[in-house]
C-alpha cells in the first residue's frame, strides 16, 4: 500500500509504501529500495519519513513478553506504546524510569531517538534504561544487544535513527511509583537569569524540572516565563488531586495556520499571567503533568496544511546563559514567536548512542509555523548560534538543518555509519549525507 | 471471573479481543491453526492480567478433531461462559470462479466449518443452560455481490444459521450473537487501499464484548454499517444487477 508519509510537523510531505510489520519471527522483506523502521510517526521532520522507499511500520509488534511487578522489569516488541505500558503497570506500582513529553510514542522510536524527558538531570536518557535488545537485520542477522553484549551495536542503535536495524523487543527497568499522583509547583520568574537560579536550585531536591518560556514577549518581559518542578506523591495524597481534563480533538486541518503572530502574543501573555501567584502548588494525576498536549487528540493539525517546524537545540554550560538570550533575542526579533517553547537543563550523565542528542547544558525547544524562507532564515540564524558555541540541534524534531552541521553536532557520525545496515536509510539520512 | 474460548485466535481481531477480556482477569482457552503465533499471544495476554491462557491447535477443516478441541476447552475452563469463533479466510474471487476446488476449499473455511462447530457448541451450551456463542459473520453476508461473493455466501450461510440457532436456543438461556464488521484493518486486508470507512481491530473488539456483554443478537461494527447495508439491502435487484460493488 503506497502512502502520503507525514511527520507529527506535517512537513515535510513524502510517499512511501508502507509494509506492517506483525511477527517478531519473521525475517524482514526483501527490498530494492531503502527501508526504515517506523513507530508512531511522533518525530517532527523527516527523521521517520523514507521517501520513495519503505516504512517498516512496527506497531504491530505490540505484545508483551514477560514482566516482573516484583523488580520491574519489562520486556516488550518494539511497538509498543508507552501510553499501553502505563496503563499496565502504573497500578502495580511502577512508571517509565524517562519520557518524553507524549507517551504516543512506541518503545522502538524512544530508543532510535535516545529520548529525554523532565528528569534528565536524574535519569539520563531511555538509552540508559534499556538492559536488553534485539536487532534484526535486512540480511536476516539477529543479535541481542546490550551493555555487555554486542555493545557496540546497542550504543550504535540508541539514537540510531532506525538506520541500524529493526529493533525487535527491548527489556526495560522501569522505576518504583506508590501511585499516579504528582506532587508540583509552579514558579514564575521574570527573566533568564531567575530561570537558571531556579534550576540549580530544584535540580538536588525535584526528580522532574522543565520550563516555559514566553517567546513572544520582549524587552523587559524578555525570558519570563513559568518554571514547573515535581515529584512522584505518595500513594494517598495530601492534597486532593484535580480532576483530569476532558480530552478534547482538532477534528480537521484548519485552511491556514491558525497560529501566526497576534495569536501567539496572546497565548503567551494569558498563558504568563494565568497564573496569578508567584507559586502554586498542586497534586496532579501524571498525565497532565507529563502529557499536557496529550489532551488535544491531533493538534498539530492548527498549524494548517503547511505544517510546522520544531527546533530543539542543546548548548554546552559554560555557554548556557549567554547563549539562551540570544536565541529567545533573536526568536523575539524575528516576531514569528513560538507557542510552546520548553527550556530544561539537561545533566552531566554521557548519552550511551553515538548519535545520541543529549549532552550537558541547557536545551531549548520550539515551534515554528511553517512560513517558507523566513522561517528557514530565522532557524539559519539559531543553527549559527547554535553550531557557534559547539551545541547540537535534535534529528527528532528536524528537517532542514544542513548536513555540514549535522556532523559537527555529531561528531561520532563517521564511526556510526559502520553499523548501518545496508538495507535501510531515511529521508533525513540523505539529507544530512549530501 | 468469566471463561472464554476463542476458536482462531490468532485473528487480529479476536486478539484484540482477547486483550480486553485479558483486562477484565477472565481465564482464556485459545485455538488456532499457526502455534509460534500462539505462543507470543498467550504470553501477552497473561501479562495484560488474564487470569489463565490455555492454548490449543486446530486446523478449522479437519472436522474429525472438533470434538476432541472442544473436550479440552472444557476440561481446561471448566465451563465456558463465552465462544468467540472468528476464524476466516478471504478468499480470491477471481480464483473461485476459475476452480471449484478453490471454491469449495473456502467454502468450508468460511461456512461448512463454522457449522459443524457450531453444531457441537450449540448442545453443549445447551446441556450447560447458559452462557453466549459469538461469531464473526460479515457485512459481506447480506447481499451478494460480484466482488467477493463466495466469501458473502458464506457469511449468508453462517449468518443464517445462527439466526436459527438463536430461536433454538433463546428458550435454554444461551446467547447468540452475529457479529457483522465492515471494512477492518487486519492482516487479510492488507493489501487494500484503506479509507474512511475503516476501522481498527480494537474498536471492534469493543463492539464485540459490549454486544456479548448485553446479548444483542445481531451488531454491526462500527454501527453505521447498519444503515450502510440497510440501503444496500433495500436496491431492487434489478438496479443492484448493473451497480459495481
Ligand atoms: C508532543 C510531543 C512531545 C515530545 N517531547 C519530547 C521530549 O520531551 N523528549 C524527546 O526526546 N522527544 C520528544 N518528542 C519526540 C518523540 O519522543 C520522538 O520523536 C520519538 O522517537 C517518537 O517515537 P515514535 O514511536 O513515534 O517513532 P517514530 O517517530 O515513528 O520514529 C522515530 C525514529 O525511530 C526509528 N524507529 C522506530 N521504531 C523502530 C524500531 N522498532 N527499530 C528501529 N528503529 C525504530 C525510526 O526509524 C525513526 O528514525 C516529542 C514529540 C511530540 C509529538
Ligand atoms: N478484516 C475485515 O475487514 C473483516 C470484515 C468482516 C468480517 N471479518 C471476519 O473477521 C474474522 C477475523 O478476521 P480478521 O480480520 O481478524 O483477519 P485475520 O487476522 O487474517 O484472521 C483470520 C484468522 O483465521 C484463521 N484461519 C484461517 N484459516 C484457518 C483454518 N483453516 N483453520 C484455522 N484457522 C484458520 C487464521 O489463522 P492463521 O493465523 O493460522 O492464518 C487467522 O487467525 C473472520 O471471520 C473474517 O471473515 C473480517
Amino acid at each position: 500500500m503506497h502512502a502520503t508519509g507525514r511527520s507529527w510537523g506535517r512537513y515535510p510531505v513524502t510517499t512511501e509504501k508502507v509494509i506492517t510489520l506483525s511477527d517478531r519471527h519473521a525475517p524482514l522483506p526483501t527490498s530494492d529500495v531503502p527501508m526504515l523502521p517506523l513507530g508512531n510517526a511522533r518525530s517532527y521532520g523527516d527523521s521517520c519519513l523514507n521517501d520513495g522507499g519503505i516504512l517498516l511500520a512496527t506497531r504491530g509488534l505490540d505484545h508483551y513478553m514477560a514482566f516482573d511487578p516484583a523488580t520491574g522489569v519489562l520486556t516488550c516488541e518494539s511497538g509498543v506504546l508507552f501510553s499501553d505500558i502505563l496503563d499496565l503497570v502504573v497500578p502495580q506500582g511502577w512508571f517509565l524510569p524517562v519520557t518524553p513529553g507524549t507517551r504516543f510514542v512506541t518503545v522502538g522510536g524512544a530508543i532510535a531517538n535516545d529520548v529525554h524527558g523532565k528528569n534528565h538531570h536524574r535519569a539520563g536518557s531511555f538509552g540508559h534504561h534499556v538492559l536488553a535488545l534485539e536487532l534484526l537485520r535486512t540480511d536476516g542477522t539477529r543479535m541481542r544487544c546490550s551493555p555487555d553484549e554486542n555493545t557496540e551495536w546497542f550504543d550504535a542503535t540508541i539514537g540510531g535513527l532506525g538506520l541500524t536495524g529493526v529493533i525487535t523487543w527491548a527489556t526495560i527497568q522501569l522505576r518504583r511509583v506508590a501511585g499516579p499522583w504528582m506532587s508540583t509547583e509552579s514558579h514564575r520568574f521574570t527573566n533568564l537569569d531567575e530561570f537558571f537560579a531556579l534550576s540549580r536550585e530544584s535540580d538536588r531536591d525535584y526528580e522532574y524540572t522543565v520550563s516555559w518560556i514566553d517567546c513572544a514577549a520582549k524587552g523587559n518581559a524578555l525570558g519570563r516565563g513559568l518554571f514547573s518542578r515535581g515529584n512522584h506523591a505518595p500513594a494517598s495524597p495530601d492534597r486532593r488531586p484535580a480532576a483530569p481534563a476532558r480530552r478534547l480533538a482538532m477534528p480537521l486541518t484548519p485552511p491556514f495556520s491558525l497560529v501566526n503572530p497576534l495569536s501567539l502574543r496572546a497565548f503567551n501573555q494569558l498563558y504568563y499571567h494565568r497564573q496569578r501567584k508567584p507559586v502554586v502548588h498542586a497534586t496532579t494525576h501524571y498525565a497532565p503533568f507529563f502529557y499536557p498536549l496529550d489532551g488535544i487528540t491531533q493538534w498539530n493539525r492548527m498549524y494548517g496544511p503547511r505544517g510546522f517546524l520544531q527546533y530543539q537545540c542543546v548548548v554546552p554550560p559554560e555557554a548556557s546563559e549567554a547563549t539562551m538570550a540570544e536565541l529567545v533575542r533573536t526568536i523575539a526579533a524575528g516576531g514569528g514567536g513560538s507557542f510552546l517553547a520548553v527550556l530544561k537543563q539537561f545533566g552531566d550523565r554521557p548519552s550511551r548512542g553515538l548519535l545520541s542528542f543529549p549532552r550537558p547544558g541547557a536545551t531549548l525547544a520550539l515551534d515554528f509555523p511553517n512560513g517558507g524562507a523566513p522561517t528557514f532564515a530565522l532557524l539559519d540564524r539559531l543553527d549559527a548560534i547554535v553550531d557557534g558555541v559547539g551545541g547540537a540541534v535534535y534529528p527528532a524534531k528536524d528537517a532542514r538543518m544542513s548536513g555540514e552541521r549535522f556532523r559537527r553536532y555529531f561528531p561520532r557520525w563517521e564511526a556510526f555509519t559502520r553499523f548501518i545496515d545496508p538495507g535501510m536509510s531515511s529521508s533525513f539520512w540523505r539529507r544530512v549525507m549530501e | 471471573m468469566q471463561r472464554v474460548l476463542i476458536i482462531g485466535a490468532t485473528s487480529a481481531i479476536a486478539e484484540a479481543t482477547a486483550r480486553i477480556y485479558a483486562e477484565r482477569g477472565s481465564r482464556l482457552h485459545l485455538v488456532a491453526r499457526t502455534p509460534a503465533r500462539l505462543d507470543t499471544i498467550v504470553e501477552d495476554l497473561r501479562i495484560r492480567g488474564a487470569a489463565d491462557v490455555g492454548r490449543d491447535a486446530l486446523d478449522i477443516n479437519d472436522l474429525t478433531r472438533h470434538e476432541a478441541v472442544l473436550d479440552a476447552a472444557w476440561t481446561a475452563l471448566g465451563n465456558v461462559d463465552v465462544v468467540l469463533v472468528a476464524h476466516g479466510t478471504l478468499p480470491d474471487q477471481k480464483a473461485c470462479e476459475a476452480s471449484v476446488e478453490t471454491a469449495m476449499a473456502e467454502f468450508a473455511t468460511n461456512a461448512t466449518s463454522t457449522i459443524a462447530l457450531l453444531t457441537l457448541l450449540a448442545n453443549r451450551m445447551e446441556r450447560a443452560g447458559r452462557g453466549t456463542i459469538a461469531v464473526i459473520s460479515s457485512v459481506a453476508g447480506d447481499r451478494g455481490r460480484a466482488s467477493n461473493y463466495l466469501y458473502g455466501s458464506a457469511k449468508a450461510a453462517v449468518s443464517t444459521f445462527l439466526g436459527g440457532l438463536r430461536q433454538r436456543l433463546s428458550k435454554r438461556g444461551v446467547d447468540i450473537v452475529t457479529i457483522k464488521p465492515g471494512f477492518v484493518d487486519t492482516p487479510m486486508t492488507r493489501d487494500f487501499k484503506k479509507g474512511a470507512l475503516w476501522a481498527k481491530p480494537d474498536a471492534v473488539a469493543a463492539g464485540i464484548v459490549k454486544a456479548v456483554d448485553k446479548g444483542t443478537p445481531v451488531v454491526y461494527l462500527p454501527w453505521f454499517w447498519f444503515a450502510i447495508m440497510t440501503v444496500i439491502r433495500a436496491i431492487p435487484e434489478f438496479i443492484f444487477k448493473r451497480v459495481s460493488l
